[in-house]
């Protein structure tokens, strides 16, 4: 099964002549293997159930008729790959992802599938490193204008001057607050913690995520978001493991939990606390004014991804700002593009969830690539979580 | 004569070879590449470097209260689903009326048409608050919480394993000779004293494949907790989960899932004596 995701390709010239020269040579090919087993039959069952199978009809030239996309959850206008399917005829699957970890542990194992992913700026190093990405042929990407970028948020993308990536969006990490149960104004992580060991008590939920949990705990002391020394790591669990008892949940999908007034507080990402403002006015948005994190989303390309070809051709589209800019008003969070900033309703833009003043974003810190690696940081989540 | 023999042997080995394959292919084989696994070092940006250490083993107590969790789980849920499912099955088996036992065996068996992972979803919202809290709201009572809390979880669990208990324990109550509980009764033993001595005592090897088979599977269980106990509570399975996703520490995830293979064979074990013992000479095998 594990290759099986590339029948639905077109075969190219070069493959046909390998098979025949297979063929000839007397080699047995894979498919005559299955055949003679028997789980020939079985995994085509499979492949028909899994929707893997080609149906050719509706396929455009050399894009094939499906391809994958891994990303986050409530990320997308779900019309974006609808729109996208009907002008190429290339279905695109959607996988949900809860962490940067969890993609890069797909990828790390190997074939996992993707023509196009979505990892975070701190990611792409560590994926360059790996050799798990592709250097992007910029020739395939017409729609996307890097003079239009803005560099403060998109510079992580590229490598020794190689462009790995391009941004979907940016957006910072703070927390959302139902004002209806918590009334005191709150303006910076101390307050968060202290909150949820009082009158948030049992009602506050942290992050599934070492790298926003632990970061913002070391902001309750005034530490770097990115900090890897051992005595304020030490600082950070302390608090952390006092303020566990008092938990609703530690996840990373908190909007269910929000929008049911199960919890009334939970560290939350631009694009979640935009959403949740949009449908539910009394819950707020809070950066804290002691800092925190930023973070860019960028788009990215395996090395090993099965239908490269329309992998190019999703990200040409969604780099077009006319696709973009509906991308950002169902997702909500801010784009790093001029020109699709410029086609955002002027209540968007005027929105200080999504474009923040500047003495809020000033003290916001990028997560560092060691940050996201150290197993140092990865055990104090554990201890935590398992406290 | 030595030709029928070959046949025989031929035709044995053919129809034990799929199954053979299946077992090389999917518990032999990872089985080998964890245990390798499990002597390597996890590579600078995670994942499994090779190396031939037993540091992963030595690092285990760091994991103790996912392990004692577990331990604790794992009886309490068994227990929990048996004290529900016993007296069904006990219904089913020696109390409904012979034509109604056919329709309420498969509303046992009907929730296992879907994926646990959806029931279990579907209790999110039941226990959340729009949900059980809601309605209690209503009738005066606020700010109840009932998701993410230990009761949510053993809830969760007895729910979504009372199936495996009820069946095993209904077979070896069908399979009871009837005439034993008349004779019993006609010796003068009391109801109670024949459902003690009788009924429940032929029924143990039932109840063992029933518990042991719950307390297998809790014992890798990650998704209630998860779901129901909104991930404050770490069990093995959680930790594996972490371990292999999140921090990339194959090494160290692979000698825990050793570790855990390894008890789930003790549990087995310690199930058949017991259930050996408790059964007089009836032995149950299990594995």
């Amino acid at each position: 099964m594990s290759k099986s995701y590339r029948d639905g390709l077109p075969i190219n010239p070069e493959k046909f002549v390998d098979q025949l020269m297979r063929l000839k040579r007397g080699s047995i090919g894979r498919r005559e293997f299955l055949g003679l087993t028997g789980l020939g039959i079985a995994t085509a069952v499979m492949a028909r159930e899994l929707g893997i199978m080609p149906s050719p009809a509706f396929a455009q030239e050399g894009l094939g008729d499906r391809m994958s996309i891994a990303t986050w959850p409530n990320y997308h206008d779900p019309a974006t790959f609808e729109n996208f399917q009907a002008e190429t005829g290339v279905a695109v699957e959607v996988n949900v992802f809860g962490s940067n970890e969890e993609m890069l542990a797909k990828l790390q194992a190997g074939a996992s599938g993707w023509s196009l992913f979505v990892p975070t700026n701190y990611t792409i190093s560590t994926y360059k490193k790996l050799d798990i990405i592709e250097a992007l042929d910029m020739a395939k990407l017409a729609n996307f204008d890097g003079s239009q970028q803005d560099a403060r948020f998109t510079s992580e993308g590229t490598i020794d001057g190689v462009t790995y990536a391009v941004p979907k969006n940016w957006g910072t990490t703070g927390f959302a607050v139902n004002t209806s149960k918590l009334a005191k104004p709150m303006t910076n992580w101390k307050e968060f913690w202290d909150t949820a060991m009082a009158e948030g008590d049992g009602r506050t939920m942290v992050h599934d995520y070492q790298l926003t949990t632990i970061g913002n705990a070391l902001k309750y002391f005034g530490f770097s978001f990115n900090s890897l020394k051992q005595d304020e790591l030490a600082k950070a669990e302390e608090l952390l493991l006092k303020v566990k008892p008092h938990l609703f949940a530690v996840s990373s999908d908190y909007q269910p939990s929000m929008r049911a007034g199960d919890a009334w507080m939970t560290m939350c990402w631009t694009n979640d606390g935009a959403q949740l403002h949009r449908d539910i006015p009394e819950i707020a948005y809070v950066l804290g004014k002691e800092g925190g994190e930023i973070w860019t989303d960028f788009y990215a390309i395996p090395k090993d991804a099965p239908n490269k070809p329309a992998g190019y051709a999703l990200l040409n589209y969604l780099m077009d700002p006319k696709v973009a800019v509906k991308e950002h008003l169902a997702n909500g969070a801010p784009s790093t593009d001029a020109r699709v900033n410029a086609l955002l309703p002027k209540e968007v833009m005027d929105n200080p969830i999504l474009y923040p003043a500047a003495d809020l974003l000033t003290p916001l810190e990028f997560g560092a690539a060691a940050t996201l690696t150290d197993p140092g940081r990865a055990e104090l989540m554990a201890r935590f979580k398992s406290a | 004569m030595r030709s029928n023999v070959l046949r025989h042997n031929l035709l044995t080995a053919l129809l034990l070879g799929p199954a053979t394959a299946w077992l090389v292919i999917f518990l032999v084989l990872p089985f080998v590449a964890i245990a390798v696994f499990s002597v390597g070092e996890r590579a600078p940006e995670g994942g499994y470097q090779a190396a031939f250490t037993l540091a992963q083993y030595a690092n285990l107590p760091a994991r103790a209260t996912a392990f004692w969790n577990t331990m604790v789980l794992a009886p309490a849920g068994a227990l929990a689903c048996l004290v529900v499912a016993y007296p069904v099955a006990y219904y089913l088996a020696l109390r409904a009326p012979e034509r109604w036992r056919l329709i309420l065996l498969a509303l046992v068996v009907i929730p296992f048409w879907t994926s646990l992972l959806m029931r279990t979803y579907a209790w999110m919202y039941v226990l959340g608050g729009r949900g059980i809290p809601a309605l209690l709201a209503y009738v005066g009572f606020e700010d109840v919480r009932l998701i993410n809390t230990p009761g949510a979880v053993l809830l969760g669990i007895v729910y979504g394993y009372l199936p495996l208990m009820i069946l095993p324990i209904y077979v070896s109550l069908e399979r009871l000779d009837r005439r034993l509980l008349e004779a019993s009764a006609d010796l003068g033993a009391t109801p109670v004293s024949t459902f003690l001595g009788v009924t429940l005592r032929l029924s143990l090897p039932g109840v063992m494949t029933g518990f042991s088979l719950v307390m297998i599977l809790l014992l890798g269980e990650y998704l209630i907790p998860t779901l129901l106990g909104g991930g404050k509570v770490f069990f093995i399975g959680n930790a594996l989960v972490d371990l292999f996703l999140q921090s990339r520490n194959w090494p160290f995830g692979s000698a825990i899932a050793i570790t855990l293979v390894l008890v789930s064979v003790v549990v087995l074990i310690a199930a058949n004596r017991i259930s050996t013992r408790l059964s007089g000479a009836r032995r149950v095998d299990l594995i």
